[in-house]
Protein backbone atom coordinates (compact mmCIF):
# COMPACT_ATOMS: atom_id res chain seq x y z
CA UNK A 1 0.00 0.00 0.00
CA UNK A 2 1.15 3.42 -0.83
CA UNK A 3 2.33 5.50 1.67
CA UNK A 4 0.14 8.82 2.14
CA UNK A 5 0.96 12.08 2.64
CA UNK A 6 0.61 13.71 5.93
CA UNK A 7 -0.05 17.26 4.04
CA UNK A 8 -0.60 17.68 0.56
CA UNK A 9 -0.77 21.15 -1.51
CA UNK A 10 -1.91 21.55 -5.13
CA UNK A 11 -1.98 25.05 -6.78
CA UNK A 12 -2.66 27.02 -3.45
CA UNK A 13 -2.99 30.56 -3.13
CA UNK A 14 -3.48 32.91 -0.78
CA UNK A 15 -4.41 36.92 -1.10
CA UNK A 16 -4.60 39.90 0.95
CA UNK A 17 -6.56 42.72 -1.05
CA UNK A 18 -4.13 43.20 -3.72
CA UNK A 19 -1.75 41.22 -2.35
CA UNK A 20 -0.81 37.66 -3.49
CA UNK A 21 1.25 36.21 -0.73
CA UNK A 22 1.15 32.60 -1.98
CA UNK A 23 0.84 32.04 -4.87
CA UNK A 24 -0.03 28.25 -6.51
CA UNK A 25 2.57 26.40 -4.26
CA UNK A 26 2.27 22.59 -4.86
CA UNK A 27 4.08 20.41 -1.63
CA UNK A 28 3.73 17.20 0.08
CA UNK A 29 5.30 15.90 2.94
CA UNK A 30 5.97 12.69 3.52
CA UNK A 31 5.40 10.62 7.13
CA UNK A 32 9.07 11.24 9.34
CA UNK A 33 10.39 13.19 7.45
CA UNK A 34 11.42 16.87 8.56
CA UNK A 35 10.18 19.58 5.90
CA UNK A 36 12.17 22.90 5.59
CA UNK A 37 10.52 25.97 4.40
CA UNK A 38 13.00 29.00 3.42
CA UNK A 39 13.01 31.91 2.06
CA UNK A 40 13.57 36.09 2.61
CA UNK A 41 11.36 37.74 4.58
CA UNK A 42 7.27 38.24 3.24
CA UNK A 43 8.18 35.22 0.73
CA UNK A 44 5.13 33.39 2.07
CA UNK A 45 6.69 31.27 4.75
CA UNK A 46 4.71 31.93 7.65
CA UNK A 47 1.33 32.54 5.42
CA UNK A 48 1.88 28.88 4.23
CA UNK A 49 2.14 27.64 7.80
CA UNK A 50 -1.11 29.46 8.96
CA UNK A 51 -3.09 27.35 6.05
CA UNK A 52 -1.47 24.42 7.14
CA UNK A 53 -2.91 25.31 11.14
CA UNK A 54 -6.32 25.79 10.00
CA UNK A 55 -6.23 29.06 11.38
CA UNK A 56 -5.84 31.19 8.06
CA UNK A 57 -8.53 29.99 5.34
CA UNK A 58 -7.08 29.72 1.84
CA UNK A 59 -7.61 31.95 -0.86
CA UNK A 60 -7.08 28.92 -3.63
CA UNK A 61 -6.14 25.68 -4.41
CA UNK A 62 -6.01 22.20 -2.09
CA UNK A 63 -4.53 21.67 0.64
CA UNK A 64 -5.13 18.88 3.05
CA UNK A 65 -3.31 17.48 6.02
CA UNK A 66 -3.76 13.55 7.03
CA UNK A 67 -5.92 13.69 4.47
CA UNK A 68 -8.22 15.49 5.89
CA UNK A 69 -9.43 19.07 3.77
CA UNK A 70 -8.42 22.10 5.76
CA UNK A 71 -11.51 23.77 5.67
CA UNK A 72 -14.31 21.00 6.15
CA UNK A 73 -12.47 19.39 9.09
CA UNK A 74 -10.03 21.87 11.64
CA UNK A 75 -10.93 20.47 14.65
CA UNK A 76 -9.86 16.99 13.72
CA UNK A 77 -7.06 18.55 12.12
CA UNK A 78 -6.12 20.79 14.88
CA UNK A 79 -5.99 17.88 17.43
CA UNK A 80 -3.21 16.18 16.52
CA UNK A 81 -0.87 18.99 15.14
CA UNK A 82 1.78 20.86 17.54
CA UNK A 83 2.24 24.23 16.66
CA UNK A 84 5.29 26.20 17.76
CA UNK A 85 4.32 29.97 16.50
CA UNK A 86 6.89 32.56 15.31
CA UNK A 87 5.57 35.02 17.78
CA UNK A 88 6.19 33.81 21.62
CA UNK A 89 2.58 33.52 22.70
CA UNK A 90 2.70 31.67 26.21
CA UNK A 91 0.24 33.01 29.17
CA UNK A 92 1.82 35.26 30.84
CA UNK A 93 -0.79 34.70 33.94
CA UNK A 94 0.13 31.11 34.05
CA UNK A 95 3.42 29.36 35.48
CA UNK A 96 5.01 27.24 33.30
CA UNK A 97 3.38 23.86 34.53
CA UNK A 98 0.00 25.53 34.25
CA UNK A 99 0.99 26.88 30.65
CA UNK A 100 0.75 23.07 29.40
CA UNK A 101 -1.53 21.61 31.85
CA UNK A 102 -4.46 24.40 30.77
CA UNK A 103 -3.23 24.22 27.13
CA UNK A 104 -3.41 20.42 27.49
CA UNK A 105 -7.28 20.94 28.54
CA UNK A 106 -8.12 22.93 25.08
CA UNK A 107 -7.08 19.00 23.56
CA UNK A 108 -9.95 17.54 26.58
CA UNK A 109 -7.01 15.80 28.29
CA UNK A 110 -8.03 14.68 31.53
CA UNK A 111 -6.10 16.71 34.30
CA UNK A 112 -4.24 13.71 36.32
CA UNK A 113 -2.68 12.72 32.40
CA UNK A 114 -1.72 16.52 31.50
CA UNK A 115 0.16 16.80 34.41
CA UNK A 116 2.53 13.72 33.87
CA UNK A 117 2.93 14.35 30.41
CA UNK A 118 3.30 18.36 31.81
CA UNK A 119 6.23 16.68 33.72
CA UNK A 120 7.71 14.26 31.50
CA UNK A 121 7.50 17.61 28.85
CA UNK A 122 9.22 19.89 31.35
CA UNK A 123 12.21 17.86 31.86
CA UNK A 124 12.97 16.59 27.88
CA UNK A 125 12.99 20.71 27.72
CA UNK A 126 15.28 21.00 30.66
CA UNK A 127 13.10 23.23 32.46
CA UNK A 128 11.66 21.01 35.48
CA UNK A 129 13.51 23.14 37.98
CA UNK A 130 11.21 26.22 36.56
CA UNK A 131 8.06 24.25 36.67
CA UNK A 132 6.27 26.47 39.32
CA UNK A 133 7.85 30.48 37.49
CA UNK A 134 6.02 33.15 36.01
CA UNK A 135 6.67 33.05 32.17
CA UNK A 136 7.99 36.54 32.45
CA UNK A 137 11.17 35.30 34.67
CA UNK A 138 12.05 32.89 31.84
CA UNK A 139 15.11 34.31 29.31
CA UNK A 140 14.05 34.39 25.75
CA UNK A 141 15.50 30.40 24.91
CA UNK A 142 13.49 28.72 28.01
CA UNK A 143 10.40 30.66 26.62
CA UNK A 144 11.28 28.89 23.00
CA UNK A 145 11.76 25.77 24.86
CA UNK A 146 8.34 25.90 26.95
CA UNK A 147 6.52 26.50 23.37
CA UNK A 148 8.04 23.60 22.03
CA UNK A 149 7.14 21.55 24.93
CA UNK A 150 3.61 23.33 24.74
CA UNK A 151 3.16 22.09 21.25
CA UNK A 152 4.23 17.92 22.41
CA UNK A 153 1.73 18.20 24.81
CA UNK A 154 -1.14 16.97 22.22
CA UNK A 155 1.41 14.31 21.38
CA UNK A 156 0.74 15.41 18.15
CA UNK A 157 1.28 13.80 14.32
CA UNK A 158 2.61 16.69 13.17
CA UNK A 159 4.92 19.15 14.41
CA UNK A 160 4.64 22.58 12.66
CA UNK A 161 7.53 24.80 13.79
CA UNK A 162 7.39 28.70 12.53
CA UNK A 163 11.20 30.04 13.25
CA UNK A 164 11.90 27.79 15.79
CA UNK A 165 15.42 29.04 17.05
CA UNK A 166 14.24 33.01 16.17
CA UNK A 167 16.56 35.30 18.04
CA UNK A 168 18.02 32.55 20.46
CA UNK A 169 22.11 33.00 21.38
CA UNK A 170 24.12 29.77 20.03
CA UNK A 171 23.67 27.51 23.17
CA UNK A 172 20.07 28.12 23.33
CA UNK A 173 20.23 27.29 19.30
CA UNK A 174 22.16 24.02 19.85
CA UNK A 175 19.69 23.02 22.27
CA UNK A 176 16.70 23.77 20.49
CA UNK A 177 18.25 21.33 17.41
CA UNK A 178 19.27 18.72 20.09
CA UNK A 179 15.85 18.76 21.27
CA UNK A 180 14.24 18.38 17.67
CA UNK A 181 16.63 15.52 16.14
CA UNK A 182 15.75 13.89 19.52
CA UNK A 183 11.74 14.00 18.09
CA UNK A 184 13.10 13.39 14.20
CA UNK A 185 14.86 10.37 15.41
CA UNK A 186 11.57 9.46 17.03
CA UNK A 187 9.64 9.10 14.02
CA UNK A 188 7.63 12.64 14.30
CA UNK A 189 6.95 14.37 11.19
CA UNK A 190 8.42 17.89 11.49
CA UNK A 191 7.83 21.36 8.97
CA UNK A 192 9.66 23.85 9.80
CA UNK A 193 10.14 27.67 8.48
CA UNK A 194 13.70 29.07 9.39
CA UNK A 195 16.13 31.80 8.16
CA UNK A 196 18.91 30.31 9.27
CA UNK A 197 20.66 27.92 6.32
CA UNK A 198 22.69 26.46 8.93
CA UNK A 199 19.78 24.98 10.67
CA UNK A 200 18.24 23.44 7.55
CA UNK A 201 20.92 22.03 6.23
CA UNK A 202 20.96 19.99 9.96
CA UNK A 203 18.12 19.42 10.29
CA UNK A 204 15.93 19.07 6.84
CA UNK A 205 15.30 15.66 5.26
CA UNK A 206 14.34 18.22 2.34
CA UNK A 207 13.16 21.94 1.79
CA UNK A 208 11.88 24.39 -0.55
CA UNK A 209 12.89 27.68 -0.89
CA UNK A 210 10.43 30.48 -1.02
CA UNK A 211 10.14 33.67 -2.90
CA UNK A 212 6.89 35.87 -3.74
CA UNK A 213 4.66 33.43 -2.95
CA UNK A 214 6.21 30.85 -4.94
CA UNK A 215 8.41 28.12 -4.70
CA UNK A 216 11.69 28.24 -6.29
CA UNK A 217 13.23 24.91 -5.79
CA UNK A 218 12.67 21.79 -3.85
CA UNK A 219 14.76 19.14 -3.11
CA UNK A 220 17.55 17.47 -0.09
CA UNK A 221 19.42 20.32 1.03
CA UNK A 222 23.12 18.40 -0.22
CA UNK A 223 21.58 17.62 -3.94
CA UNK A 224 20.76 21.67 -4.28
CA UNK A 225 24.09 22.68 -2.55
CA UNK A 226 25.35 19.90 -5.52
CA UNK A 227 23.42 21.60 -7.76
CA UNK A 228 23.25 25.49 -7.40
CA UNK A 229 26.40 25.86 -5.53
CA UNK A 230 28.87 23.59 -6.97
CA UNK A 231 31.19 21.57 -4.68
CA UNK A 232 32.88 24.09 -3.51
CA UNK A 233 33.43 27.60 -3.15
CA UNK A 234 36.41 30.49 -3.65
CA UNK A 235 36.63 33.52 -2.42
CA UNK A 236 38.84 35.89 -3.70
CA UNK A 237 39.37 39.63 -3.57
CA UNK A 238 37.52 41.41 -6.05
CA UNK A 239 40.44 42.94 -8.53
CA UNK A 240 40.28 43.43 -12.25
CA UNK A 241 43.16 41.26 -12.71
CA UNK A 242 41.02 38.56 -11.01
CA UNK A 243 38.11 38.82 -13.01
CA UNK A 244 40.13 38.75 -16.09
CA UNK A 245 41.59 35.69 -15.17
CA UNK A 246 38.49 34.16 -14.07
CA UNK A 247 37.04 34.76 -17.75
CA UNK A 248 39.92 33.47 -19.28
CA UNK A 249 39.85 30.01 -17.01
CA UNK A 250 36.20 30.42 -17.99
CA UNK A 251 34.87 29.30 -14.42
CA UNK A 252 32.13 30.34 -13.08
CA UNK A 253 31.92 33.10 -10.71
CA UNK A 254 29.36 35.77 -9.32
CA UNK A 255 30.49 39.34 -7.83
CA UNK A 256 29.45 40.49 -4.83
CA UNK A 257 30.82 44.30 -3.49
CA UNK A 258 34.95 43.60 -2.86
CA UNK A 259 34.65 40.14 -3.17
CA UNK A 260 34.71 37.11 -6.25
CA UNK A 261 32.89 33.58 -5.79
CA UNK A 262 34.08 30.89 -7.79
CA UNK A 263 31.98 27.95 -7.82
CA UNK A 264 33.75 24.70 -8.99
CA UNK A 265 34.32 20.94 -8.03
CA UNK A 266 37.76 21.91 -8.69
CA UNK A 267 38.98 24.49 -6.08
CA UNK A 268 42.49 23.39 -5.62
CA UNK A 269 43.47 24.25 -9.42
CA UNK A 270 41.30 27.40 -9.56
CA UNK A 271 42.95 28.38 -6.28
CA UNK A 272 46.55 27.22 -7.77
CA UNK A 273 45.94 29.00 -11.25
CA UNK A 274 44.74 32.33 -9.15
CA UNK A 275 47.78 32.54 -6.99
CA UNK A 276 50.44 31.47 -9.56
CA UNK A 277 49.22 34.09 -12.49
CA UNK A 278 46.72 36.67 -11.70
CA UNK A 279 48.21 38.01 -7.63
CA UNK A 280 44.83 37.49 -6.53
CA UNK A 281 45.60 38.91 -2.30
CA UNK A 282 43.39 37.17 -0.11
CA UNK A 283 41.73 34.01 -1.44
CA UNK A 284 39.35 31.33 0.40
CA UNK A 285 38.51 27.82 -0.31
CA UNK A 286 35.65 26.57 1.36
CA UNK A 287 32.80 23.88 0.73
CA UNK A 288 29.57 24.95 -1.14
CA UNK A 289 26.63 25.51 1.42
CA UNK A 290 22.64 26.19 1.24
CA UNK A 291 23.24 30.32 1.91
CA UNK A 292 24.96 29.98 -1.33
CA UNK A 293 22.14 28.14 -3.04
CA UNK A 294 19.97 30.78 -1.25
CA UNK A 295 21.25 33.89 -1.94
CA UNK A 296 22.32 33.03 -6.02
CA UNK A 297 18.12 32.17 -5.91
CA UNK A 298 17.01 34.98 -4.22
CA UNK A 299 19.28 37.35 -4.89
CA UNK A 300 21.18 39.82 -2.50
CA UNK A 301 18.38 42.89 -2.10
CA UNK A 302 17.57 43.23 1.20
CA UNK A 303 13.94 42.52 2.14
CA UNK A 304 11.39 45.05 3.78
CA UNK B 1 -22.38 33.33 8.47
CA UNK B 2 -23.62 32.68 12.02
CA UNK B 3 -21.05 32.05 14.58
CA UNK B 4 -21.15 28.64 16.03
CA UNK B 5 -19.79 28.33 19.56
CA UNK B 6 -19.43 25.21 21.53
CA UNK B 7 -19.80 23.52 24.71
CA UNK B 8 -16.07 23.84 24.46
CA UNK B 9 -16.39 27.81 25.30
CA UNK B 10 -16.07 26.66 28.88
CA UNK B 11 -13.06 25.68 28.85
CA UNK B 12 -11.77 29.27 27.50
CA UNK B 13 -14.14 30.40 30.79
CA UNK B 14 -12.23 27.78 32.99
CA UNK B 15 -8.77 29.20 31.86
CA UNK B 16 -10.06 32.74 33.11
CA UNK B 17 -11.47 31.75 36.27
CA UNK B 18 -8.83 29.60 37.08
CA UNK B 19 -6.92 32.64 36.54
CA UNK B 20 -9.04 35.33 38.39
CA UNK B 21 -8.96 32.88 41.62
CA UNK B 22 -5.07 32.86 41.89
CA UNK B 23 -5.76 36.37 42.37
CA UNK B 24 -8.23 36.48 44.39
CA UNK B 25 -7.48 39.02 47.10
CA UNK B 26 -7.09 41.66 44.39
CA UNK B 27 -9.91 40.35 42.96
CA UNK B 28 -12.34 40.38 45.79
CA UNK B 29 -12.04 43.34 47.88
CA UNK B 30 -12.89 45.87 45.43
CA UNK B 31 -16.52 44.20 45.24
CA UNK B 32 -16.94 44.89 48.90
CA UNK B 33 -15.52 48.31 49.72
CA UNK B 34 -16.99 50.05 46.22
CA UNK B 35 -20.79 49.85 47.29
CA UNK B 36 -19.93 51.00 51.19
CA UNK B 37 -18.23 54.04 49.85
CA UNK B 38 -21.64 54.64 47.38
CA UNK B 39 -23.63 53.94 50.21
CA UNK B 40 -22.22 56.04 52.84
CA UNK B 41 -21.80 59.15 50.76
CA UNK B 42 -24.68 58.85 48.19
CA UNK B 43 -26.77 56.73 50.32
CA UNK B 44 -26.54 58.38 53.95
CA UNK B 45 -25.32 61.85 52.58
CA UNK B 46 -26.53 62.83 50.04
CA UNK B 47 -29.77 60.95 50.66
CA UNK B 48 -29.93 63.44 53.89
CA UNK B 49 -30.65 65.82 51.31
CA UNK B 50 -32.98 63.73 49.67
CA UNK B 51 -34.90 62.01 51.78
CA UNK B 52 -37.73 60.10 50.09
CA UNK B 53 -37.73 59.75 46.08
CA UNK B 54 -41.60 57.79 45.13
CA UNK B 55 -42.33 57.57 48.81
CA UNK B 56 -39.09 54.95 49.07
CA UNK B 57 -35.96 56.25 50.96
CA UNK B 58 -32.99 57.46 49.18
CA UNK B 59 -30.89 54.58 49.90
CA UNK B 60 -33.03 51.92 49.15
CA UNK B 61 -33.62 53.87 45.28
CA UNK B 62 -30.24 54.02 44.74
CA UNK B 63 -29.19 50.38 45.97
CA UNK B 64 -30.63 48.30 42.75
CA UNK B 65 -28.75 51.50 40.59
CA UNK B 66 -25.69 50.50 42.10
CA UNK B 67 -25.97 46.78 41.51
CA UNK B 68 -26.94 47.01 38.06
CA UNK B 69 -23.68 49.71 37.68
CA UNK B 70 -21.27 46.83 39.10
CA UNK B 71 -22.55 44.13 36.94
CA UNK B 72 -22.40 47.07 33.82
CA UNK B 73 -18.81 47.81 34.74
CA UNK B 74 -17.55 44.36 35.93
CA UNK B 75 -18.11 42.53 32.52
CA UNK B 76 -17.85 45.99 30.17
CA UNK B 77 -14.09 46.13 31.28
CA UNK B 78 -13.50 42.58 31.43
CA UNK B 79 -14.59 42.24 27.50
CA UNK B 80 -12.65 45.59 26.27
CA UNK B 81 -9.16 46.07 28.27
CA UNK B 82 -8.93 42.93 29.66
CA UNK B 83 -9.59 40.86 26.37
CA UNK B 84 -7.82 43.60 24.40
CA UNK B 85 -4.82 42.64 26.47
CA UNK B 86 -5.18 38.90 25.75
CA UNK B 87 -5.79 39.25 22.35
CA UNK B 88 -3.15 42.09 21.43
CA UNK B 89 -0.91 41.54 23.76
CA UNK B 90 -0.51 38.03 24.83
CA UNK B 91 -2.02 36.55 21.66
CA UNK B 92 -3.64 34.31 23.90
CA UNK B 93 -6.66 33.77 21.15
CA UNK B 94 -3.74 32.85 18.66
CA UNK B 95 -2.37 30.52 20.73
CA UNK B 96 -6.07 28.98 21.70
CA UNK B 97 -7.15 28.33 18.06
CA UNK B 98 -3.75 26.58 17.44
CA UNK B 99 -5.97 24.01 19.49
CA UNK B 100 -9.24 22.53 18.71
CA UNK B 101 -11.10 25.33 19.71
CA UNK B 102 -12.89 28.16 17.33
CA UNK B 103 -12.33 31.22 17.54
CA UNK B 104 -15.88 31.45 18.16
CA UNK B 105 -15.46 29.02 21.44
CA UNK B 106 -12.42 31.52 22.14
CA UNK B 107 -14.79 34.30 21.77
CA UNK B 108 -17.92 32.84 23.52
CA UNK B 109 -15.91 31.91 26.58
CA UNK B 110 -14.54 35.03 27.07
CA UNK B 111 -17.91 36.90 27.15
CA UNK B 112 -18.85 33.86 29.18
CA UNK B 113 -16.35 34.90 31.56
CA UNK B 114 -17.45 38.80 31.01
CA UNK B 115 -21.32 37.57 32.22
CA UNK B 116 -19.59 35.12 35.46
CA UNK B 117 -17.68 38.65 36.31
CA UNK B 118 -20.59 40.29 36.65
CA UNK B 119 -22.46 37.28 38.98
CA UNK B 120 -19.28 37.47 41.20
CA UNK B 121 -19.74 41.52 41.76
CA UNK B 122 -23.21 41.66 41.99
CA UNK B 123 -23.19 38.63 44.18
CA UNK B 124 -20.63 40.14 46.65
CA UNK B 125 -22.13 42.89 46.76
CA UNK B 126 -25.22 42.02 47.24
CA UNK B 127 -24.27 41.01 50.03
CA UNK B 128 -23.18 44.06 51.59
CA UNK B 129 -26.25 45.77 50.81
CA UNK B 130 -28.52 42.78 52.75
CA UNK B 131 -26.15 43.38 55.75
CA UNK B 132 -27.13 47.15 55.32
CA UNK B 133 -30.53 46.25 55.03
CA UNK B 134 -31.38 48.28 52.17
CA UNK B 135 -32.87 45.43 49.72
CA UNK B 136 -36.14 43.44 50.00
CA UNK B 137 -35.58 39.38 50.34
CA UNK B 138 -36.16 37.09 49.08
CA UNK B 139 -36.91 38.93 46.00
CA UNK B 140 -33.43 40.54 45.96
CA UNK B 141 -31.88 36.71 45.39
CA UNK B 142 -33.18 36.54 41.71
CA UNK B 143 -30.24 39.40 41.27
CA UNK B 144 -28.07 36.57 41.22
CA UNK B 145 -29.01 35.02 38.15
CA UNK B 146 -30.26 38.16 36.51
CA UNK B 147 -26.56 39.50 37.11
CA UNK B 148 -25.53 37.02 34.47
CA UNK B 149 -27.57 37.51 32.16
CA UNK B 150 -26.90 41.56 31.91
CA UNK B 151 -23.58 40.85 32.34
CA UNK B 152 -23.43 38.90 29.04
CA UNK B 153 -25.30 41.53 27.49
CA UNK B 154 -22.67 43.97 28.61
CA UNK B 155 -19.92 41.56 27.35
CA UNK B 156 -21.34 41.46 24.00
CA UNK B 157 -21.64 45.72 23.21
CA UNK B 158 -17.89 45.31 24.67
CA UNK B 159 -16.88 43.19 22.66
CA UNK B 160 -17.71 44.79 19.94
CA UNK B 161 -15.72 47.64 20.30
CA UNK B 162 -12.62 45.62 21.39
CA UNK B 163 -13.20 43.63 17.77
CA UNK B 164 -13.03 47.39 16.12
CA UNK B 165 -10.84 48.98 18.11
CA UNK B 166 -7.58 49.64 16.84
CA UNK B 167 -5.68 50.06 19.78
CA UNK B 168 -5.94 49.98 23.56
CA UNK B 169 -6.22 53.60 23.93
CA UNK B 170 -9.15 54.14 21.58
CA UNK B 171 -11.54 51.81 24.35
CA UNK B 172 -11.37 54.82 26.05
CA UNK B 173 -14.00 56.13 23.17
CA UNK B 174 -16.58 53.74 24.83
CA UNK B 175 -15.23 53.87 27.99
CA UNK B 176 -16.32 57.91 28.32
CA UNK B 177 -18.55 58.88 25.94
CA UNK B 178 -20.97 55.23 26.16
CA UNK B 179 -20.12 53.84 30.04
CA UNK B 180 -19.92 57.51 31.86
CA UNK B 181 -23.07 59.12 30.71
CA UNK B 182 -25.51 55.75 30.69
CA UNK B 183 -23.97 55.73 34.29
CA UNK B 184 -25.55 59.24 34.85
CA UNK B 185 -29.10 58.85 32.99
CA UNK B 186 -30.41 55.73 33.34
CA UNK B 187 -32.71 56.07 36.18
CA UNK B 188 -29.85 55.28 38.60
CA UNK B 189 -29.23 58.17 40.81
CA UNK B 190 -32.66 60.26 39.94
CA UNK B 191 -36.03 59.02 38.22
CA UNK B 192 -36.23 58.76 34.32
CA UNK B 193 -39.59 60.57 35.03
CA UNK B 194 -37.23 63.44 35.83
CA UNK B 195 -35.32 64.23 32.18
CA UNK B 196 -37.43 65.53 29.52
CA UNK B 197 -39.87 63.43 27.85
CA UNK B 198 -37.15 62.93 24.61
CA UNK B 199 -34.80 61.80 26.76
CA UNK B 200 -36.35 59.46 28.55
CA UNK B 201 -37.33 58.06 25.46
CA UNK B 202 -33.90 57.56 24.24
CA UNK B 203 -33.01 56.13 27.47
CA UNK B 204 -36.12 53.67 27.39
CA UNK B 205 -34.88 52.43 24.10
CA UNK B 206 -31.27 53.02 23.60
CA UNK B 207 -29.84 52.34 27.15
CA UNK B 208 -28.87 49.13 28.41
CA UNK B 209 -28.21 50.34 31.61
CA UNK B 210 -31.48 51.76 31.68
CA UNK B 211 -33.46 48.44 31.57
CA UNK B 212 -31.19 46.45 33.86
CA UNK B 213 -31.96 49.39 36.46
CA UNK B 214 -35.48 48.93 35.94
CA UNK B 215 -35.31 44.93 36.74
CA UNK B 216 -32.95 45.25 39.71
CA UNK B 217 -35.23 47.64 41.47
CA UNK B 218 -38.09 45.86 40.66
CA UNK B 219 -36.49 42.78 42.30
CA UNK B 220 -34.72 44.58 45.37
CA UNK B 221 -37.85 46.55 45.76
CA UNK B 222 -40.24 43.91 44.88
CA UNK B 223 -42.59 46.31 43.39
CA UNK B 224 -42.78 45.11 39.56
CA UNK B 225 -42.12 48.36 37.15
CA UNK B 226 -44.81 48.67 34.58
CA UNK B 227 -41.41 48.11 31.80
CA UNK B 228 -40.62 44.60 33.91
CA UNK B 229 -41.56 42.75 30.73
CA UNK B 230 -40.73 44.96 28.10
CA UNK B 231 -36.95 45.38 29.40
CA UNK B 232 -36.73 41.81 30.41
CA UNK B 233 -37.64 41.19 26.67
CA UNK B 234 -35.08 43.84 25.77
CA UNK B 235 -32.33 42.82 27.50
CA UNK B 236 -32.99 38.97 26.14
CA UNK B 237 -32.97 40.29 22.66
CA UNK B 238 -29.83 42.79 22.66
CA UNK B 239 -28.41 39.83 24.58
CA UNK B 240 -28.27 37.78 21.64
CA UNK B 241 -27.84 40.10 19.13
CA UNK B 242 -24.46 41.17 20.58
CA UNK B 243 -23.76 38.12 21.55
CA UNK B 244 -23.38 36.90 17.69
CA UNK B 245 -22.08 39.88 16.48
CA UNK B 246 -19.40 40.72 18.66
CA UNK B 247 -18.38 37.04 17.71
CA UNK B 248 -19.05 37.76 13.85
CA UNK B 249 -16.59 41.13 14.09
CA UNK B 250 -13.75 39.31 16.50
CA UNK B 251 -13.67 36.49 13.77
CA UNK B 252 -13.58 39.42 10.84
CA UNK B 253 -10.64 40.88 12.65
CA UNK B 254 -8.79 37.75 13.79
CA UNK B 255 -9.13 35.05 10.93
CA UNK B 256 -7.14 36.35 8.13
Amino acid sequence: MAVEPIIEAHDLRKDFGALRAVDGVNFSVMPGEVFGFLGPNGAGKTTTMKMIECVSPRSEGDLSVFGLDIGSHPREIKRWLGVVPQETNLDTDLTCLENLVTFASYFDIRKEDARARAAELLDFVQLSEKSDVLIEKLSGGMKRRLILARALVNSPRLLILDEPTIGLDPQARHLMWEKLKALQSAGNTIVLTTHYLEEAERLCNRLVIMDHGKILVEGAPADLVRQYAGGDVVEVNHTPEVTACLEEMGARFEVFGDMVQVFSDHPKEVATRLLSTCNPGKIFVRRGSLEDVFLSLTGRALRE
Amino acid sequence: MIPRPTMSSWKVWRRNAAVFFKTYTVNFLPPFIEPVLYLLAMGYGLGMFIGEIDGIPYVHFIAPALLAVSMMNSSFFECTYSSFVRMYYQKAFDAMISTPLSIDDVIAGELLWGATRSLIYSSAMLIVLIIFGVVSLPSSLLIIPFSFLAGLLFSGIAMCFTAISPGIDTLNYPSFLFITPMLLFSGTFFPLSMLPPVLQTVALTCLPLAQVVIIARSLTLTTLSPFFIYSLMWIAFFTAVFFFLSIHLMKRRLVV
